[in-house]
């Protein structure tokens, strides 16, 4: 294992309990959309530079985003 | 309320106590944590790899079906029945999210949060106008390089299509709602998603009129590393691209619309 690969592993655990302990639903979605990205460069750095796209578009992109449409329509009827 | 029972923490009846719950979950993270190690030991070795299906397609991929990119081969051509599959499972969850997030029966569509009559529109900062503006063309093309050279380098119709959908979030970013409502028309995207889960099962059954099999290659094999070489990978790469580009413009289309124009009857969300 390289030391690159071994500070990917570093960094999407520590993101992971990131996402887990922020307890703010916004800042959680934020959060999340950084750990897409880590692990994008996780899968890329073990050479699934595919699988690392997905995971960067759909992690990173589009789950981030309807969490943070969800969140508006909630705030809005509560409101 | 029983006498027996905490003012603090109300217990309904048959709920179980903390102490209960704090036993039980110790002692399960003890099993699971022994388990866990009990099979740590066995796994192979890091990098110690012997798949045999995926050593052999390393080997014959470029040979046989002039794709660099592997992936795209077993995506495409080797296990394109899977992916057809996996087309339709998005075909659907687009469609039933659809259904769910149509207008209610006590709901009803307003003017958009942006355009309210009498309520002067913030909208973008020019540093959030400039940079989105600067970035469409590009998200475009990079879509656009990413779909089509699926079969060559890593990426491929589906993350493409992502990609693509994406630049619909930017004109949102940059513009207003209105704008979006604009270059999104609807029909169109529908159409986009269906023709590209049409053309995928279209393409498979040209390999059954010309050549031997569902999914089978009838197109001619360029050179390895051009963008034409692949064969059926590349206008499948399309399809899929085709699809899921719809796909996600209509699911962040159908979020955005319950955020800024559905509302209940009567006013209030």
């Amino acid at each position: 294992m390289t030391a690159l690969q071994v500070a990917a592993l570093v960094v999407v655990a520590v993101g992971a309990l990131a996402v887990v302990a922020a307890r703010d639903p916004l800042r959680q979605a934020i959060v999340a959309s950084f750990y897409g990205l880590s692990l994008g460069v996780l899968f890329f750095t073990f050479a699934a530079p595919d699988v690392a796209l997905s995971s960067i578009v759909i992690g990173s992109v589009a789950l981030p985003t309807i969490i943070l449409l969800a969140l508006a329509k909630i705030s809005d009827r509560d409101s | 309320m029983s006498a027996g029972e905490s003012a603090h923490t109300p217990r309904r009846p048959g709920e179980i106590s903390f102490a209960t719950r704090r036993t039980l979950f110790l002692v399960s993270a003890l099993v699971l944590a022994g388990v866990m190690v009990w099979a740590l030991g066995g796994v192979p070795s890091f990098g110690d790899y012997h798949g045999v299906y995926g050593l052999v397609l390393n080997h014959v991929a470029v040979p046989e079906r002039h794709a660099t990119n592997v992936i795209t081969a077993v995506n495409f051509d080797y296990r394109g029945f899977d992916t057809l599959g996996e087309e339709f499972i998005l075909f659907a969850a687009v469609l039933g999210l659809a259904l769910i997030l149509r207008e209610g029966r006590d709901e009803e569509e307003g003017p958009p949060d942006d355009d309210a009559s009498g309520r002067r529109v913030v909208g973008a900062s020019n540093a959030v106008r400039l940079i989105t503006v600067l970035l469409i063309g590009p998200t475009v093309v990079l879509a656009g390089y990413v779909i089509v050279h699926g079969p060559i380098t890593p990426g491929g119709g589906f993350q493409g299509g992502v990609i693509a959908a994406t630049a619909l979030l930017f004109v949102y970013l940059g513009g207003e709602y209105l704008t979006l409502r604009r270059v999104r028309p609807l029909p169109a995207v529908e159409i986009t998603k269906a023709a590209g889960a049409g053309a995928f099962v279209l393409i498979g059954a040209g390999g059954l009129i010309f050549g031997t099999a569902f999914l089978a290659n009838f197109l001619p094999l360029g050179t390895a590393g051009d963008v034409f070489s692949a064969g059926t990978m590349q206008p499948l790469s399309v399809a899929v691209g085709l699809e899921v580009t719809g796909g996600f413009v209509l699911i962040l289309s159908e979020f955005l619309d319950q955020t800024l124009v559905v509302r209940r009857r009567g006013g209030a969300r």
